[in-house]
């Protein structure tokens, strides 16, 4: 690995301070799973490396404030996991960050890393998008609140200014009531990145929210207001044409090695199907429980 | 110029003050500073599970986490499992089982398995998979290492002998 200078700011206004006075030649360090293999294949060759896990304001933790959680930037995935409030109000959020790598990932991997990573197979950005995530940033010019759908860019890409950092991700209390559900395919069963990785959310009022990623150079959302999606008793041809249309931006890159083109459209279709019925079932359980 | 700072860790419960080399991981300053050759080097992308160690309870990638992320924290290394040359529970039912193979991913395994058992102490065998599931074993030593783990749970439920130190 190359050398490179490490700090270790204890408060934000000293991390946004290293930030500016470094540029480009800083890189934020929250849980490492992909810095430090970035540092150490060369593809990310930094002067210095901020660790942003000791900044006091940025602690590990998810806090609730007037029908909004806030997941701070250092909090990991195991956290997100085990947290019963995420559990009831955003169970495809929980889904897809129990499966994010392994054990040992998880401990480390935090939200915020995921979705700054901007990969376009990361599997909390569907869930993330479908249940409105917003991303908070800190920079000199203070802070800054960016719709999760306008953040992403492409691989590695996204919409943070120079000298801003995330210190946390908000998710709205759904005003709703919705099922919801995350699938994905892989390779293989278990440590494994995502060949499609989808999310799909039916409300009560029969707002479909779908997001998928695997399949482009950024993970994509799509919502059907008409009501037809979400209603089971639909016909057929209609609900399929809708589908269609919603998963029609899909352009899965032809150089990927885990899955071609084909199948992965292919594949696409197949879960959002699966998960458009997922959903339409936990919302109608929901229902039946009251 | 190699920056270098100095760290605290407790290490298999020995205290251990460091100054350690800002680019060099965990897994760098436990082999070669630290002379605990128990945790293996592989792949070194947080795949294969072979560096596993538990820090602050938790099992990581030690490749993954530079020495200097590590400061002020308990590690748990392979080498601090046995008690007075005694093995612990779990490491004496990898033996039993003929878990043990060629042993390259059994001190990956081993942390995983002791982490799995402290926090769920009778784990059914999908969650003994999925929570083994980031430690490989190219001796394809699967079913025995499952085996393992579930007979250190049962020896726990019918004896006293502790698993979850």
């Amino acid at each position: 690995m190359h050398t490179f200078a490490y700090a270790r700011p204890a408060t934000l206004a000293e991390a946004v301070a290293l930030l500016d006075a470094h540029g480009p030649d800083a890189r934020l360090l929250a849980g490492g799973t992909d810095l430090v293999i970035r540092l150490r294949d060369g593809s990310a060759r930094p002067s210095v490396v901020i660790d942003v896990k000791r900044i006091a304001e940025l602690r590990p933790g998810i806090r609730e404030d007037s029908g909004r959680f806030t997941i701070s930037a250092t909090t990991v995935m195991t956290d997100v996991v085990a947290d019963e409030r995420m559990r009831h109000h955003f169970p495809a959020l929980v889904e897809a960050a129990a499966v994010v790598g392994s054990v040992q990932i998880r401990n480390r991997a935090t939200l915020a890393g995921n979705v700054c990573n901007a990969s376009p197979a990361a599997d909390t950005a569907p869930p993330l998008l479908v249940y409105d995530a917003t991303v908070v940033a800190e920079g000199l010019g203070g802070t800054r609140r960016i719709p999760l759908d306008e953040f992403f860019v492409r691989s590695g890409i996204t919409t943070l200014g120079p000298g801003e950092l995330v210190t946390a991700i908000e998710l709205p209390v759904p005003g709703r009531r919705m099922g919801a559900t995350h699938v994905r395919r892989t390779r293989r069963r278990g440590h494994d990145l995502a060949s499609v990785t989808l999310c799909c959310a039916v409300d009560e009022a029969g707002v479909t929210r779908l997001a998928f990623g695997s399949v482009g150079p950024r993970p994509l959302l799509r919502v059907d207001e008409t009501g037809v999606l979400a209603d089971p008793a639909a016909p057929a041809e209609a609900r399929t044409a809708i589908l269609e249309a919603m998963l029609a931006d899909a352009s899965p890159s032809p150089r990927s090695m885990r899955a071609g083109p084909v199948y992965r459209l292919a594949m696409l279709r197949v879960l959002g199907t699966r998960a458009l019925a997922t959903a339409i079932e936990r919302l109608a359980e929901g229902e039946s429980r009251r | 110029m190699t920056a270098t700072q100095p760290i605290r860790v407790t290490v298999n419960g020995r205290r251990r003050d460091l100054d350690v080399a800002v680019h060099h991981t965990l897994l760098d300053v436990l082999r070669d500073d630290l002379a605990l050759t128990g945790t293996k080097e592989c792949c070194l992308v947080g795949e294969c599970g072979a560096c596993t160690v538990i820090v602050d309870g938790r099992t990581v990638d030690s490749c993954l986490v530079l020495a200097v992320e590590a400061d002020g924290t308990e590690i748990i290394t392979v080498e601090g499992l046995a008690v007075d040359g005694r093995l612990s529970p779990l490491q004496q039912a990898f033996l039993d089982t003929g878990a043990v193979q060629c042993g390259f991913c059994i001190p990956g395994q081993l942390l995983s398995g002791t982490a799995l058992l402290a926090e769920n102490p009778h784990p059914t065998i999908p969650e003994i998979q999925e929570g083994l599931a980031g430690n490989l074993c190219r001796c394809a030593g699967y079913q025995q290492i499952t085996e393992a783990v579930l007979a250190a749970a049962e020896a726990a439920q019918a004896g006293p002998t502790e698993v979850e130190r």
